[in-house]
């Protein structure tokens, strides 16, 4: 009896798995795995319009959990832990959650008729694209940090193979081999981070490692604040969130990796992978080590300034414009760093308005950049390569339409007043000025205005410069394209540039969308306050 | 009900939204329908909120609408919203139901233009931001409406921006203005630097140091001369005219330059706590702007010009009554003057709309025959701001120039000079009233350009003769030069002949007789002798020849003088014909033309044939409906019992017991109106005389002296284009070399610094992978090197 009675096992103790709220990371994968096994059995679907549809239903789904979960989530105190208390779902996992569907959805739309224009088959880049958001979701609701390392992993290998998957373009295949490369180095860097973190804590939980950090001996000292381990640590973790966010110095990869990259693939990098990679920095820092902000904030404020003025000097002198797109997007990391060293701050209206400026930014940043990147898929022609500046001009009088909404999207990406853009950069500088950061809104507003050159730069190829001349041979060859249809040659990029530029219903539908809601942030910002609010309160509730 | 204040400006914005995406698929004249109606429903939900507002009791007449938090920024937080008071739904009724009417009258007067969509694409822009500058809960949104509505007056006065004089004006407007918008924003950041608040529920009860609110009334003057065309920003308000004519009326005379009026209104409480001398600025500021826009609008020839001035001078008006704490009188004026004057600017389009585009007076007259109606409602408008009791201008007038009398300080004056506009306006709007459309009709005459062409024939046909006789001459002189080579030729002959016969004769004395060929040579010797007369014969018949084409030259010669004569004489006489005078008074008389008729240009035979008409329902309307307030609209605030101050009762709760009451007693009242009443008169008698009876020379009473306010402008023009351009040529010199040389420098470091850290780019992996860890290297440096300094 005794042996038997040794011999049961003890009653094996089960995680408490909130499951219902954590259906909009259940909808995403689920959906990833139901697309390839539908296209897998049935070949019929595997035709271009139904696993872009699948995808944007998916994300829409997703998204629709997303107002329910904040209602039940206010009755309960705006916050809930899961899953043993690795995630939380609180109103910062809900918004970025959202702004990540958000830029899946407009993704999927780009990328249908990419794949048709480049004649590329297959569902795995909306399967690849669906998985890597649900890493991105995790990562944001990680309060673990081996939970932020898995999304963080989910998120990125999934784009790796994304930024190589235009088989016939040897640029992106070097694309996504140097963004491979570059990022197991950095995953390495992350991982040797939080064993140092955990041998420091002997906690990899974030609320645990804050306790740690604040518990007091029986001396009335905090010896982990001056511990070298957890200070390496936390280097190591920030250079791991740096690499994925493109900030200065571990941008090197980005202009490379965004010329190369398919454009929507890039747009998607753009938006929704760095949208992911700011949640787990804010996450991680703003809540993890809060309480050492002396120690990291006056570092991310160098690594702002850099990365606000590296971004800007160099986009100017770039004539590629996925490249300087690039550049600019590193840029506009540096108004996101800004925004969280706002939120790290110790006074609570300062860490708000941070936080908050950073959760505005990220919708409105997301919005506009695949809008830009789409009408930069939609120039860039069959074979994605015409992208220099000359193939924008006089854009306005060939496309009209495309060269507006590419005009309002470049002026938001400015800071123009009337668009989102304008608040986002507002946010940001106010919330530094708010903070007592003099310098880095300074240094904010000069990158602004170096900046604004360059999308203007492009505004005024659009409208004012003479339309690059349309050879008669290069028209006539895309006449034949037309007619003969079958076994034509495709153009070279040379010939697109003058000839017709193609607007699929698909794409005009996502950049009208981006257009309008870059707009109505830009008009009434209200919108979105109580979103907003619910973030950065949970972001607040966490700390000490 | 008060709700219903979102649609006032909501609903014109939705006509210019949908007008953007649907307008050119629209066209003419649906576009100009939805426009209309858009105006329209935003009237009657105006409407709406008036009835709420008069439902609730005096005092409480206030209602905040919030919409949205707009800028969200801390302390400082703007929200867009709506300040709904008796002040603002004044102005909002008199804006949407004038503007409704103009609207309108566009439909028919732009007919045919090819841009018919885009301009009432524009007009509803316009409404919509005139609404938000009146509805505005704060300085930021009305500041807003207030560059909304200058930058559609910049794109409809140049609306027709192909003519250069056009885009120019605009560009005038627009220039002018900006200097008025840096007084508005600089007295804003004045009000949040010293409240701490710009709305208007912060800033109608916060209480000011007397030195800050004189500054803020001084910058807030500026924006309201800019916007209002007050000295010393005035002169865009003339140029302003080359905008189509119901532009004119309803954002250059109606609304629009109004909204300085409106603002120093609308801050009345911050006027109060100003020192007495900056309100007395404004009242000065606004009556001599009145007398010299009057002054200049005497010697106006062009019908909108003179209207132009007429506005100017009536803002004056309202800046005056502002000035001395009228503010009643100030809006009463104004929304019986947006009657009167969009009924006259309208009035005027109509004629220049029948008359085919034609803008002169001194080619008008005799019209109310041809145009009816049109001359039948501006003559109710004249009358209405001539001062002729009991047309609305008259009482409006009244009280303001009460008003001035009753100011403590310079009142006398103030009236005095506000008298003297009276008597002026009375003036010119009757000589114009009688040049328009009384008289001899002008306009069928030929115009000086046609008269120059015509002449330009005669003289021209003189000039073909005088070519023709020089040609002749020329044809003489070379008969004459024949003759005189034949003649030589012959002489010559002649010669040779004797020569021959006294060597014949010669070698026959010296032969002998005998001698082998003698009688050969008497034979030639005969022969020779037989020649010399035949010689003499032709020579003689060539001199002949040369006599006569001797004869003919010196005829010719004297054609040609003739012929320069007579051209000398036809070009004498074309400068000595006055055939188009200068001046207005000369057309009693039509101007024979009989004898060139035949030599006038098409245009002008065109002309005989296009019958000045009366402009379409959609314009006469409009034109009816104006003149029914402009005659009534008096009512709105009749003077003799408490009860029927209707405006002023409606507007006390908005002024704050700001507005001054003077001392003026019933009988002193009496004794001024009466007066006004015997000045306006007048002014009307004595330009009935002049023009019509012709009892002195209207060149005398034109004296080009009164156009202080157009030299102003011209002397203006040639500073900036004179010393002006040096001292802009300095600065800009400057800019180049310093400012300029700066950017640059900074462009260019930009560039260097970018192609400089473009090296560390070159696209090896192993150099990113380098780069990184370096970067980590610093990093960790970084936090260790913390620690360090924490242990230390």
């Amino acid at each position: 009896m005794n042996l038997l009675a040794q011999l049961e096992p003890a009653p094996v103790v089960v995680p408490g798995i909130e499951w219902s709220y954590l259906w909009p990371l259940i909808v995403l994968s689920i959906g990833a795995v139901l697309l390839i096994t539908i296209t897998s059995l049935v070949p019929a679907t595997r035709r271009q319009g139904f696993p872009a549809a699948f995808t944007a239903a998916t994300a829409i789904i997703a998204f629709a959990f997303l107002p329910w979960m904040s209602n039940r989530l206010d009755d309960i105190g705006g916050r809930v832990l899961v899953v043993d208390g690795a995630m939380a779902v609180d109103g910062f996992t809900i918004f970025v959650t959202g702004v990540i569907c958000i830029a899946v959805l407009l993704v999927a739309l780009l990328l249908d008729d990419y794949l048709r224009r480049e004649g590329l088959d297959g569902p795995e880049w909306y399967v690849l694209m669906l998985l890597s958001a649900s890493g991105g979701v995790l990562l944001a609701s990680a309060e673990d940090l081996i939970l932020t390392f898995v999304g963080l992993e989910i998120l990125s290998i999934a784009v790796y193979v994304l930024a190589a998957l235009h088989l016939r373009r040897s640029e992106s295949q070097e694309a996504g081999f140097k963004y491979f490369v570059l990022g197991a180095l950095s995953s390495a860097i992350f991982l040797y981070g939080i064993a140092m973190v955990y041998g420091a804590t002997g906690s990899t939980s974030l609320t645990g490692i804050n306790e740690a950090i604040m518990s007091v001996n029986d001396a009335g000292l905090s010896p982990l604040r001056e511990s070298s381990m957890i200070l390496l640590g936390m280097a190591l973790l920030l250079v791991g969130f740096g690499f994925k966010v493109s900030a200065v110095p571990f941008h090197v990869w980005t202009p490379d990796v965004y010329q190369g990259a398919p454009t929507p693939v890039v747009a998607f990098m753009a938006s929704a992978v760095k949208v992911a990679g700011f949640a787990g920095m804010v996450r991680v820092f703003v809540v993890g080590f809060g309480d050492l902000g002396d120690d990291w904030r006056p570092l991310l404020a160098a690594m702002a300034i850099f990365t606000l003025l590296v971004g800007a000097f160099l986009a100017v002198v770039q004539t590629n414009i996925k490249r300087t797109l690039a550049y600019s997007s590193i840029t506009h990391a540096g108004f996101l760093l800004v925004g969280v060293h706002a939120a790290g701050s110790d006074s609570v209206s300062t860490s708000l308005l941070g936080s908050k400026a950073v959760l505005f930014y990220m919708i409105s940043y997301t919005v506009m950049i695949v809008g830009t990147f789409g009408v930069i898929t939609v120039v860039g022609g069959r074979g994605d390569g015409n992208h220099t500046l000359d193939a924008y001009r006089g854009l306005s009088r060939r496309q009209p339409l495309l060269a507006a909404l590419m005009a309002v999207l470049l002026l938001a990406q400015a800071g123009i007043p009337f668009t989102s853009g304008f608040f986002a950069k507002f946010r940001v500088i106010a919330a530094a000025a708010e903070g007592g950061q003099y310098g880095l809104a300074a240094a904010a507003m000069v990158a602004a205005v170096i900046a604004a050159y360059l999308y203007l730069r492009v505004i005024v190829a659009m409208y004012l410069a003479d339309d690059v001349p349309v050879t008669g041979a290069a028209s006539a060859d895309h006449a034949d394209d037309d007619h003969a249809g079958g076994d034509v040659a495709v153009p070279a990029a040379g010939a697109a540039t003058g000839s017709e530029i193609r607007v699929p219903p698909s794409v005009l539908v996502a950049l009208v969308l981006a257009v309008a809601a870059t707009l109505v942030l830009g008009i009434v910002p209200g919108v979105i306050d109580g979103a907003l609010s619910d973030g950065a309160t949970a972001l607040s509730l966490l700390r000490p | 009900m008060l709700e219903a204040v979102w649609l006032i400006p909501a609903l014109p914005l939705a006509g210019f939204l949908t007008l953007i995406v649907f307008g050119r698929r629209l066209g003419e004249p649906f576009a100009g329908w939805l426009a209309t109606s858009a105006v329209g429903a935003s009237f009657l939900a105006t409407l709406v909120v008036f009835v709420g507002l008069l439902n609730e009791q005096p005092e409480e007449r206030f209602f905040l609408q919030r919409l949205f938090t707009w800028v969200p920024a801390g302390s400082f937080s703007v929200d867009v919203g709506f300040f709904v008071d008796p002040l603002a739904i004044t102005m909002c009724l008199f804006i949407t139901g004038v503007g409704t009417l103009i609207h309108l009258y566009s439909v028919g007067y732009m007919h045919g233009d090819p841009n018919f969509s885009k301009f009432f694409l524009y007009l509803n822009a316009f409404a919509a931001s005139m609404l938000l500058l009146v509805l505005g809960d704060n300085l930021l949104l009305t500041f807003l409406g207030w560059e909304g509505v200058g930058a559609c007056s910049y794109l409809l006065i140049s609306f027709w921006f192909t003519d250069e004089s056009n885009a120019s004006a605009g560009k005038k407007a627009f220039v002018t203005n900006r200097i008025g918008d840096f007084g508005f924003m600089l007295a804003t950041f004045a009000v949040f630097s010293q409240l701490g608040s710009i709305r208007y529920a912060d800033v109608l009860t916060g209480q000011l140091s007397s030195g800050w609110a004189t500054v803020i009334v001084l910058l807030f003057l500026l924006g309201a001369a800019g916007k209002s065309a007050q000295i010393p920003l005035f002169v865009w308000l003339p140029d302003a005219m080359a905008g189509p004519t119901p532009v004119s009326a309803l954002i250059h005379a109606a609304t629009m330059v109004t909204s300085g009026v409106y603002l120093l209104t609308r801050l009345n409480p911050v006027l109060a706590q100003a020192d007495a001398w900056a309100t007395g600025l404004i009242a000065w500021v606004g009556v001599i702007t009145a007398l010299v826009a009057a002054l200049a609008a005497v010697v106006q020839n062009d019908i909108k010009k003179v209207l132009a001035y007429s506005t100017i001078s009536q803002l004056g008006y309202l800046f005056l009554a502002v000035g001395v704490g009228g503010y009643i009188p100030a809006i009463f004026h104004m929304v019986t003057h947006a009657f009167f004057k969009a009924l006259l600017f309208l009035g005027s389009g109509s004629v220049i709309h029948g008359l085919h585009d034609e803008q002169d007076m001194r080619r008008m007259g005799g019209l109310a025959k041809l145009l009816p109606i049109t001359a039948g409602t501006f003559i109710i408008g004249w009358l209405a701001i001539a001062g002729v009791p009991p047309f609305s201008g008259f009482w409006s007038k009244d009280e303001i120039l009460l008003a001035a009398w009753n100011h403590p300080s310079g009142g006398f004056v103030l009236w005095l000079l506000g008298l003297i506009t009276a008597l002026l306006t009375a003036f010119y709007m009757t000589r114009q009233v009688i040049l328009t459309f009384f008289g001899r009709t002008r306009f069928f005459d030929p115009t000086q350009e046609e008269v120059d062409i015509a002449f330009a024939g005669l003289v021209g046909a003189a000039q073909a003769e005088v070519d023709k006789a020089e040609a002749a001459l020329e044809t003489a002189r070379d008969a004459v030069d024949k003759a005189q080579i034949d003649v030589a030729k012959r002489q010559q002959a002649v010669n040779e002949a004797a020569e021959t016969l006294s060597a014949a004769q010669a070698a026959v004395a010296a032969s002998s007789p005998d001698a082998d060929g003698y009688d050969k040579l008497v034979k030639a010797v005969d022969k020779a002798d037989k020649a010399v007369p035949k010689a003499a014969g032709n020579l003689e018949k060539a001199q002949a020849k040369l006599v006569v084409a001797e004869a003919a030259l010196s005829d010719a010669e004297a054609q040609v003088l003739v012929a320069i004569d007579a051209a000398t004489a036809a070009a004498a006489d074309t400068s000595r014909v006055p055939m188009v005078p200068q001046h207005v008074t000369a057309f009693s008389e039509r101007v024979d033309v009989a004898e060139f008729a035949d030599r006038l240009p098409d245009s002008y035979r065109s002309r005989q044939e296009y019958h000045p008409h009366e402009s379409p329902w959609t314009m006469t309307v409009p034109l009816i409906a104006l003149a029914g307030l402009a005659a009534v609209g008096g009512g709105l605030n009749l003077p003799f019992t408490h009860d029927l101050h209707f405006l002023g009762n409606w507007l006390e709760p908005s002024l704050f017991g700001n507005e001054a009451h003077g001392g003026a007693g019933a009988g002193t009242k009496w004794v001024l109106a009466i007066i006004a009443i015997t000045i306006g008169l007048a002014g009307v008698v004595a330009a009935f005389a002049v023009y019509l009876r012709r009892k002195a020379d209207p060149a005398v009473v034109e004296n080009p002296r009164l156009g202080l306010a157009i030299d102003y402008d011209h002397a203006l023009a040639r500073f900036v284009g004179g010393p002006g351009t040096k001292l802009f040529d300095r600065v800009a010199w400057f800019d180049r070399t310093f400012i300029d040389g700066a950017v640059n420098g900074m462009a260019s470091a930009v560039s260097g610094v970018g192609e400089r850290l473009r090296v560390l780019q070159p696209g090896l992996i192993r150099n990113y992978a380098l780069g990184i860890s370096l970067g980590t290297g610093f990093v960790a440096l970084w936090f260790l090197l913390r620690l360090w300094e924490v242990g230390s």
